[in-house]
């Protein structure tokens, strides 16, 4: 077993959609929280497989694409700085900020360093006593573990010149606002596994019996999500609401408690903007007091405009569901992954740009 | 930016609990894995792995249970012919 072939079978695949075709009586639609799944879906054509009654909806589960305007002007302020080191994964460069992106910046000659892992900082940090080294530390739960650490370390080895712009989400929070909206059409989710794999299923029980909706925890590779919509859609058919595991291979119960724990310490939970949403209570993570001397954006203070309202993009509206990538009219025209005018464009996990990428042909 | 690849531990060294690390193999590349959130990981076990963490060991146990319900939804199938 080696955990990914295994889950690409196409003749697998099909016996799930046979399966569903057979159970299903009436539409149904479901949306895909993370936006791994949405590209996953794209690039394997997933929609064009299953019953036509099935209607799947992306959700705003990339971190990249929710991280709001004023928090990307505030990295290309810090950025700017001349004795600053720069890091963000490499996703964050070419999201537009009110002006432009950090990608400029670095064309500019700002020291502007892309990082696959956040503990490549803490080595820079060590490398260069003499300048301010800066991570943009961005992500949902799945990536939090991995900030939260760094950010630990920091403290534990007392590096005064490394500090963090923090723009953690949440993604329950999300959810329900979905689901709260007048205009919600959401009638079963498909929550992010890698997710789950860090918080648990627990926080998802009180969405499922409160909006009456099934919510089924599922893995990445094709045959995950085809399964996953399997379960929803049996759940729908059968008049269920429940939380149900589909990817139990990774996800337990009570997700990993040793990341839990590491988070718990270093983060708490705070009120967060979504790029093109809003303000959503209680669905982002901040520094704890006793870290607060690592915050950069109280070392590079800026005052914050709120400038999206001047944007033609509807990324908002796509990742709440409520339209299709297609639906927006700058999409292929006057946007495109080449010069994005919205952060759903930029990042392979945006619905925007899985769209693009896998949809060109039909165009 | 969210991807998490599973990778199989080939070796585990720096015992200290948050500087667990180990090499893990994805395909044909092998890279330092942080694996301080798998404490109980070991060797030739498959992770789950995330911007430079384990976050999961990969249970095979129930790595299964999606064939065997393939199965099931098989011998349904066949079944009803
Ligand atoms: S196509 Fe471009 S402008 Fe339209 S919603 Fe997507 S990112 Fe925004």
């Amino acid at each position: 077993m080696k955990f990914v072939d295994e889950y690409r079978s196409a003749e697998s695949i099909q016996k799930f959609c046979r399966a569903m075709s057979e159970i299903i009586t009436r539409p149904w639609i479901i949306m895909e929280i993370c936006g791994g799944q949405t590209h996953s879906i794209m690039k394997h054509g997933i929609q064009e497989l299953l019953p036509p009654e099935v209607t799947l909806l992306h959700g705003p589960g990339c971190p990249v694409c929710v991280t709001p305007m004023e928090q990307i002007d505030h990295a290309i302020h810090i950025a700017g700085q001349p004795n600053v080191i720069f890091c963000s994964f490499g996703d964050m460069l070419r999201v537009p900020g009110s002006e432009k992106d950090l990608f400029s910046v670095k064309a500019a000659g700002g020291d502007v360093r892309i990082v696959l892992s956040p503990m490549e900082v803490i080595q820079i940090a060590k490398e260069f006593p003499e300048k301010e080294v800066v991570f943009f530390a961005i992500g949902f739960e799945t990536t939090a573990p991995a900030n939260a650490m760094v950010i630990f370390q920091a403290r534990q080895e007392n590096l005064k010149n490394l500090s963090f712009l923090v723009s953690q989400v949440i993604v329950p929070p999300a959810m329900r606002t979905i689901l709260a909206s007048p205009e919600n059409r959401v009638q079963g989710f498909l929550a992010a596994g890698h997710v789950c794999t860090i918080m648990g299923t627990q926080e998802y029980e009180p969405l499922a019996c409160e909006f009456n909706i099934p919510i089924v925890v599922t893995g990445f590779e094709p045959l995950d999500i085809v399964q996953g919509i399997y379960m929803c859609v049996r759940q729908l058919e059968e008049g269920r609401a429940e939380v149900e595991n589909q990817y139990s291979r990774s996800v337990k119960k009570e997700g990993n408690l040793s990341a839990r724990r590491v988070i718990e310490e270093v983060f708490q939970i705070v009120p967060r903007k979504w790029r093109g949403v809003g303000e959503i209570p209680q669905s982002g993570l901040g520094l704890r007091s006793s870290y607060s001397m690592f915050d950069a954006s109280k070392r590079f203070p800026r005052e914050t405009k709120n400038c999206e309202a001047d944007s033609p993009c509807i990324s908002g509206e796509v990742l709440m569901g409520i339209k299709k990538p297609t639906e927006c009219p700058a999409f292929g025209v006057s946007c495109t992954p080449d010069s994005p005018l919205g952060a759903t464009m930029v990042s392979s996990e945006g619905a925007c740009a899985a769209y693009f990428h896998y949809k060109k042909v039909n165009l | 930016m969210c991807l998490a690849v599973p990778g199989k531990i080939i070796s585990i060294h720096d015992e200290d609990s948050l500087m667990r690390r180990g090499q893990v193999r994805f395909g044909g590349i092998i890279k330092e894995v942080n694996l301080a959130y798998v404490p109980l990981a070991q060797v030739n076990e498959y992770v789950i792995v995330h911007v430079g963490f384990a976050i999961s060991v990969l249970n095979e146990e129930e790595a299964q249970k999606i064939f065997s319900y393939l199965q099931e939804i098989q011998d349904v199938d066949e079944a009803g012919q």
